[in-house]
């Protein structure tokens, strides 16, 4: 008997936020669908209630051309053209260096990897790749054909030079 | 000596009542008889054969279940977009006959090893996995990576359908038939063990 009243006051306690939401803000509207609250770009995991079962976006497609892209920035990582799925990254193997390591570019053609890989936290330049560089993964990743879902107005360093006004650059 | 002798007697009496002609039975029931024990014999074993031929049949020892073949389920060779799938005997069984019996026989170790547990924990397989593969290695580079072609034929690849990078490798040493599959190909079903003094095909100072 004690159980069943404390089962019945979670459930009222956890029901309170749902009730007060509902009761004040009037957010979801009576049919399910989302209020003008809700506007702007939509997310699959996004503000939407908890209730409303909305379907998975499409999954999007891995660019895989092997054309390099160019860089947005200073010391970004260059992305991966090609198709990295499975790809073994571990204490046996590191299947990226398999082909970008300094001694396999001559057969793989492959970009080395730069030199600035070689060298460990204090600066020193090592004879292979640093272990904290080990993990290509953790900087340089693959693109898909995804559309941003917020806006970027981000330039490139060169667009930002070119529209500089004038006047400033003679101060 | 009378050990010898004993053993020659044995033979003897054997070979006696091998080569009698048969007194109670006619040449048609042995004829026929014969022909229907050899029908159920050769049925029954390549049943058998073929039983031991599928992957339920591999994974039934939880040494595969737990380790190549959880490693497998993750790579394209079992999950693609076109659901074609290699099971275990694609690629470790050849498919010709002779091969396949020469193959079967020795596998024969594999029992040896699962009586006696040679990999039946994690850390063993691991401890092992580079012996493992190197056989695997040596087979496929002394059969020209056969149980590949059985699926992966040089001759039906379309090569404008490749990156520009593959297009090239295939173009330098897969058709010239200066490497095969494997030398390239290395750990594509499965995790590949240690790798240090495995140089990639593609090396000059590959293996050839």
């Amino acid at each position: 008997m004690t159980s069943r009243i404390l089962i019945a006051a979670l459930v009222l306690t956890a029901a309170i936020p749902a009730l007060l939401m509902g009761g004040v803000s009037g957010v979801v509207a009576a049919d399910g669908k989302p209020g003008p609250a809700l506007s702007g770009p939509v997310v699959s995991s996004g503000p939407h209630p908890i209730t409303l079962d909305r379907p998975a976006e499409a999954t999007n497609r891995e660019i895989v051309d092997d054309v390099k892209r160019v860089r947005n920035y200073a010391d970004q990582p260059p992305l991966i053209p090609h198709a990295v799925r499975d790809y073994q990254i571990d204490l046996n193997v590191n299947k990226c260096l398999t082909c970008h390591d300094r001694r396999n570019v001559e057969g793989s053609q492959a970009p080395m990897v730069s030199v600035t890989h070689f060298q460990d936290r204090d600066g020193q330049t090592l004879g292979t790749v640093s272990p904290r560089r080990y993990f290509c993964t953790q900087c340089h990743v693959p693109q898909t054909d995804a559309k941003p879902i917020v806006g970027n107005r981000f330039r490139d360093f060169d667009a930002v030079l070119s529209t500089a006004p004038a006047k400033e650059g003679a101060k | 000596m009378a050990i010898t002798t004993a053993i020659r007697n044995a033979v003897a009496a054997c070979w006696r009542v091998f080569a009698r002609p048969s007194v109670h039975y006619s040449l048609g029931f042995l004829t026929l008889g014969g022909f229907v024990a050899g029908v159920l014999f050769w049925g029954g074993f390549n049943t058998a054969l073929e039983a031991s031929n599928t992957e339920a049949f591999c994974i039934s020892c939880h040494e595969m279940r737990d380790n190549p073949y959880e490693e497998l389920k993750q790579t394209i060779h079992f999950t693609n977009r076109s659901g074609v799938r290699a099971s275990c005997p694609d690629c470790h069984v050849p498919h010709q006959w002779t091969d396949k019996i020469a193959r079967k026989m020795q596998a024969s170790k594999e029992v040896w090893g699962k009586i006696f547990g040679t990999i039946d924990t994690r850390e063993k397989f691991l401890d092992k996995r580079r012996e493992l593969a190197e056989h695997e290695w040596d087979r496929l580079k002394a059969n020209n990576s056969l149980e590949c072609r059985n699926c992966h034929s040089a001759e039906s690849m379309d090569i404008t359908k490749q990156n520009p990078r593959a297009v090239k490798m295939h173009e330098t040493f897969l058709f010239t038939g200066e490497k095969t599959c494997i030398d390239c190909h290395k750990g594509i079903a499965h995790r590949l063990p240690d790798m240090h003094g495995i140089e990639p095909g593609w090396n000059a100072s590959a293996v050839k």
